[in-house]
């Protein structure tokens, strides 16, 4: 029994990690009132440069800074349309895809193909080496660990800090903010730009550890999945966490479907993770107070200090 | 230091103007993408934009590929408007595609005056039955149909490749992962000799021309129109919020899939394992660069189209990545969304003496309400 579900445990794990990323960057900027559409733009274009910066340089983590550095500089574009220049969020993040899809596939086009050395799984002394509990919790490479680390920086920045209470309330009522004096534009900046080094580490985790290759448009649509898991975690970190992991489970079981003897054909076992998208935000949305009473009052508004 | 300053009044130039703006932007920094490339900008240039349409040959291949851009977007505008946002074009388009073809293989086998129009009805009806998904979810379970209807584009692209390479699968096609090729009978005819135009880019036309009548004359328009203008408003006025989603999606969902029908029985004539190189998410953008309104969109979708077939030439004479089409179309809505700040703001070089308050008018809701 464990040697078929250790495996399926630890690719779940495996799978799920890059989700966590990007759903948590973008709780923290829908914490923050602002809808950013442009997760799998920005994920594309984290993969391509966390490849690039990680096969010229032979630096994992250098790709990674650098992913992380190209996912906040395309935040910024949209932070500049939508938070200086007034822009429709949907409208600005749906353009923000669009470029990411186009920009990373004219980018990668001299690294389709390419090999790289993908991110190792780390090896500590003992515990890695345990029968069970060493496949299971201490052979992951760094990034999984990282994933981890950021859920609770994440939970404690929004709960615990002066900050991260000032941010919540920029998303829940921007007037009354900034009539209290708080930076309004500068915080919806930084949460945007959090959520996009998220997404760029998210999208180099894809291209340099869960398949070390470039493909283009190889996020395939884990960005609006992630999307997705923000609503379904009605904007809690816990919960994105919890439903990371379902998703993941469910690219998982794909894989090991066909090796149980279940002959789905299978395109429709992959089409699993974006039925269960579909579910998911049904049995969320269903009751409206749900989504009423957790969504961020001012979520895709613009605010504009003299309009 | 330049500040900005809200007008008035939304500038009617503006909105006229900033798509002209966007485009000519886009095409400065193509200019600077292609010297950085180390290709003569120039020359590069009359390969992207003059060489397509040198030859009779080529402006067909533009109104070819402008079909499909056309009716998508011009669905999409008329859910835009009602501020229902269906993103989920590609995979209407691409169930139109099997439902439309799917008649063809049952029936088409004898030659028959009503196989395509019949063909084109079933591509019409998959494309409504797509969207009416995120309709339905939306209306009974209160769920957003950006998430829903752009799920539904990868479980649509999946459905077509199980039916290529399974089902049906042309039986005498060496295994190819394609149907069997389509009789003249289930193909559009053509319009002129010497290239690939067919009769779905005069449907097109007529489908702009009817949504131009929608938006315009009819009450159902208007309804939607107030309805995302203004839903509070609507509300007031009795208008069924449900009743616009329903009618927003599966129209946009209807011509999503008379260009999916379109596009199997004109220029590829057989179901392959893809119907569309995202023709459904380039319309996203000549909806918004041709103002969400029926004339804009047929210029937009001729702007959009000739990318489309630049960056096929550059491809075959420049090597360069097919991908500049979509590096382009990104830009293209950047710059438009920027330059759409104008509309509602002018740059004021020295502070006002008193600040003109905004007066909330039905102009100013409208300029703010159109992205």
């Amino acid at each position: 029994m464990t040697d078929v579900l250790i495996p399926i445990l630890v690719s779940t794990v495996i799978a799920a990690t890059p989700l966590i990323y990007a759903a948590l960057g973008e709780l923290v900027t829908e914490r923050a009132g602002v809808l950013n559409l442009g997760v799998e733009g920005m994920m594309l274009v984290g993969a391509i440069t966390g490849f690039a910066v990680g096969l010229s340089s032979g630096s994992l983590v250098l790709g990674y800074l650098a992913a992380a550095a190209a996912g906040v500089a395309m935040a910024l574009v949209f932070g500049l349309l939508t938070i200086t220049l007034q822009t429709n969020q949907v409208a600005t993040g749906l353009a923000l895809t669009l470029f990411g899809v186009g920009l990373s596939a004219f980018v990668g086009r001299p690294f389709a193909g390419q090999p790289i050395a993908g991110a190792p799984a780390v090896s500590i002394p003992l515990l890695s080496e345990l029968p069970v509990l060493g496949p299971l919790l201490f052979r992951y490479n760094l990034l999984v660990y990282g994933s981890l680390l950021l859920f609770f920086a994440v939970h404690w920045f929004l709960t615990r800090t002066h900050t991260g209470l000032k941010l919540r309330a920029i998303g829940e009522a921007p007037q009354v903010s900034h009539a209290l004096g708080h930076p309004v534009a500068r915080v919806r900046y930084a949460a945007t730009a959090f959520g996009g080094a998220c997404s760029g580490i998210a999208g180099a985790y894809l291209s340099t550890a869960l398949t070390p290759m470039w493909v283009e448009g190889m996020s395939a649509g884990r960005g609006w999945i992630a999307l997705a898991l923000v609503v379904f975690a009605t904007w809690k970190p816990l919960r994105v966490l919890l439903g990371a992991y379902l998703f993941g489970g469910m690219t998982v079981i794909q894989l090991y479907a066909q090796g149980f003897g279940l002959h789905i054909p299978s395109e429709f076992m992959s089409m699993l993770p974006y039925l269960a998208t579909i579910i998911v935000l049904v049995l969320i949305c269903r009751d409206p107070k749900t989504i009423l009473l957790n969504q961020p009052a001012a979520l895709g508004r613009s605010y504009h200090p003299d309009a | 230091m330049p500040r900005l300053e809200r007008r008035a009044e939304p500038s009617r130039l503006m909105q006229l103007g900033a798509p002209m703006l966007a485009a000519m932007l886009m095409l400065a920094t193509g200019f600077l993408i292609f010297t950085l490339l180390g290709k003569d900008p120039v020359a590069a240039f009359r390969v992207f934009f003059i060489k397509p349409l040198a030859t009779s040959y080529g402006l067909g291949e533009l109104l070819l590929k402008t079909t499909p851009l056309l009716l998508c977007a011009v669905g999409l505008a008329l859910a835009f408007r009602a501020n229902v946002w269906n993103i989920g074009a590609e995979g209407q388009l691409t169930i139109g595609a099997i439902t439309g073809a799917g008649v063809a293989l049952a029936f088409g086998d004898q030659p028959s005056a009503w196989i395509l129009p019949a063909m084109l009805l079933a591509g019409i009806a998959g494309g409504m039955l797509w969207a009416a998904i995120p309709a339905f979810l939306r209306t009974r379970f209160n769920t957003n149909e950006i998430l829903v209807s752009l799920m539904l584009v990868y479980i649509a692209q999946l459905l077509l490749a199980y039916l290529v390479h399974g089902p049906w699968r042309d039986p005498a096609g060496f295994n190819f992962p394609q149907s069997r090729t389509f009789n003249d009978w289930e193909l559009l005819p053509l319009l002129f000799e010497g290239a690939r135009t067919n009769v779905g880019f005069i449907l097109a036309l007529l489908v702009a021309l009817a949504a131009w009548f929608f938006v315009a004359r009819s009450h159902a328009g208007y309804r939607m129109q107030v309805a995302g203008l203004a839903p509070a408003a609507a509300a007031y006025a009795g208008f069924s919020e449900k009743r616009n989603i329903w009618l927003a999606l599966l129209l946009s969902g209807a011509t999503a899939g008379l260009a999916g029908i379109g596009e199997v029985a004109g220029p590829i004539g057989q179901l392959q394992p893809s119907v569309s190189p995202g023709y459904g998410f380039a319309a996203i953008i000549v909806a918004f660069v041709g103002r969400l309104h029926p004339a804009g969109i047929v210029l937009a979708s001729l702007l959009m189209s000739l990318l489309y077939l630049g960056g096929e030439q550059a491809q075959m004479e420049l090597a360069m990545p097919a991908a500049v089409t979509g590096l382009f179309q990104g830009l293209l809505l950047f710059y438009l969304l920027a330059a759409d700040l104008f509309v509602n703001f002018r740059l004021r070089w020295r502070r006002a003496a008193i600040a003109p308050k905004p007066i909330e008018t039905a102009a100013t809701i409208t300029a703010e309400a159109a992205p």
